[in-house]
């Protein structure tokens, strides 16, 4: 027995409200993340992370606001991503409450940021989400690359090669999503998710494709990620977290079962 | 009665969570603070930390936390919580960053989990040890009251706590090498994984301290 693998599901969130919303039988306001984040505190879920897509300046003051009043509520640790530009956005998030923020495209635009970030704040609340897109094999063998703008851009830049350079410059986890599988609910794109975890030394969050929970078994035993993030799956009321837990366990992954 | 609890803010990161834990757990009051008059008053103190060891000893220094530390520790009828960093700082010495001196408070060096880091079967361990880990309660104390053994709590840390009194290990976890979860001495509790965290299990503990009268 020893360190639990993680269920983490994620809120996608614009002006305040959870895009799509969630389909919890009891619960009041299927919009407000503050109640849904509380839902899946009580559930056992092992950490929440929220996704910002707000694009409005505006907006985003309403971003740190809903994160405050999470925080006041929520005491498992909770990621904000999505817009996270500089070290002053990093600290609105972490001073509203965040446990660690989570940066994207800001990191290829200027990875320097990623080490300043670490040597302020600590590598702890820094996690670098990767998004990467199977490409053409190079030599017959698999090659992932990151892309931009919601997986229609490419960098050309290697998601491997990435995630081991985000570690090196403190990155304290990684967030990585399969742009190939995000929305399918066809599961995690395995091959990046090994290639990544056994490159790096930091822990791997699998992202991307759950659509059952021999997914979420997969990511671990075959991904061999540290952490597994879903969302419609639990927002849609086809599992709840406890359900997860019991059948990764049955299948002798250590989890969290809930203590109350 | 909790009465007043300050946690001493030394300017490294947010303290909003375990200030909202605190008054989640049923304190009276919550200061976040380092000013001496407040500290020398409260009922209650809790030293918290995050980051890197060498800008914490730095602000704590600057700002004289080790003094109103010190003088909480004195008091024996003031419970002091140190949490994580806080805990860390505690120790003699730090091997991160090249080598800190850290406050010497508890005799014990602070390691770094080592890279490759295996469990016992001999499979690879991540650095940080992020998550929920199961603390071993070596000895009973106030503070675990009500929270049974090898319960989870959520640690993030690459450097780990080796005490050298061992006596004064009151809960241990296992990563690779088994690392000091949490020291006990007198009106002092000290524990690397967070609290205000770690669920129902974590805001137990909170509230063990806030019901704790710093007797052993």
């Amino acid at each position: 027995m020893g360190l639990a693998k993680r269920i983490i599901p994620c809120l996608d969130v614009e002006n305040g409200r959870v895009v799509k919303g969630v389909n919890f039988v009891d619960i009041r306001d299927a919009g407000d993340p503050v109640e849904i984040a509380i839902r899946y505190n009580e559930q056992g879920a092992d950490e929440i992370t929220f996704l910002d897509i707000t694009a409005s300046h505006e907006g985003r003051d309403t971003t740190v606001h809903t994160v405050e009043k999470i925080a006041e509520e929520v005491f498992i640790p909770l990621t904000v991503g999505g817009g996270i530009r500089s070290l002053q956005d990093i600290r609105t998030m972490l001073n509203a409450g965040a446990d660690k923020v989570s940066i994207n495209t800001a990191a290829i635009h200027n990875p320097e940021l990623v080490r300043e970030a670490a040597g302020r704040f600590g590598s702890q609340c820094i996690v670098v989400a990767i998004d990467a897109k199977r490409v053409a094999d190079v030599d017959g063998r698999p090659r992932w690359e990151i892309f931009t703008h919601g997986g229609r851009k490419p960098t050309g830049i290697d998601a491997v090669a990435w995630a081991v350079r985000m570690a090196e410059l403190g990155a304290g986890e990684i967030l990585l999503t399969s742009m190939d599988r995000d929305g399918t609910k066809n599961g995690f794109e395995l091959g990046v998710t090994r290639a990544i975890t056994d490159a790096v030394e930091i822990p791997v969050i699998a992202s991307g494709g759950v659509g059952n929970l021999d997914h979420l078994v997969d990511g671990i035993l075959l991904g061999g990620a540290d952490a597994v993030l879903a969302a419609s799956i639990f927002h849609f009321g086809e599992f709840t977290v406890p359900e997860a837990k019991a059948y990764m366990a049955a299948r002798g992954i250590e989890v969290r079962l809930q203590v109350t | 009665m909790s009465g007043v609890v300050a946690v001493i803010d030394y300017g490294m990161g947010n303290l909003h969570s375990v200030a909202s834990a605190l008054a989640h757990a049923g304190a009276d009051e919550v200061l976040v603070t380092h000013d001496a008059e407040l500290i020398h008053k409260a009922d209650r103190v809790v030293f918290p930390g995050v980051g890197a060891i060498r800008d914490c000893m730095a602000e704590i220094r600057r700002l004289r936390c080790d003094q109103l530390l010190a003088d909480a520790l004195a008091d024996r009828h003031k419970p002091v919580l140190a949490i994580c960093v806080g805990m860390q700082a505690l120790m003699s010495h730090s091997q991160e960053n090249g080598g800190v001196p850290c406050l010497d408070i508890i005799p014990g060096e602070v390691r770094y989990f080592g890279n490759p880091l295996v469990d016992a079967d001999g499979a690879r361990l991540k650095v940080p040890h992020m998550g929920w880990n199961e603390v071993r309660q070596v000895r009973a104390h106030p503070l675990w009251q009500g929270i049974p053994d090898m319960t989870r709590f959520y640690f993030v840390h690459s450097y780990y706590v080796d005490a050298v009194d061992r006596g004064l290990v009151a809960g241990s976890v296992q990563y690779g090498v088994s690392a000091d979860a949490a020291l006990a001495r007198d009106n002092l509790f000290a524990v690397q994984f967070h609290p205000e965290k770690s669920h129902t299990a974590g805001l137990r503990l909170l509230r063990n301290f806030l019901e704790w009268n710093g007797q052993c």
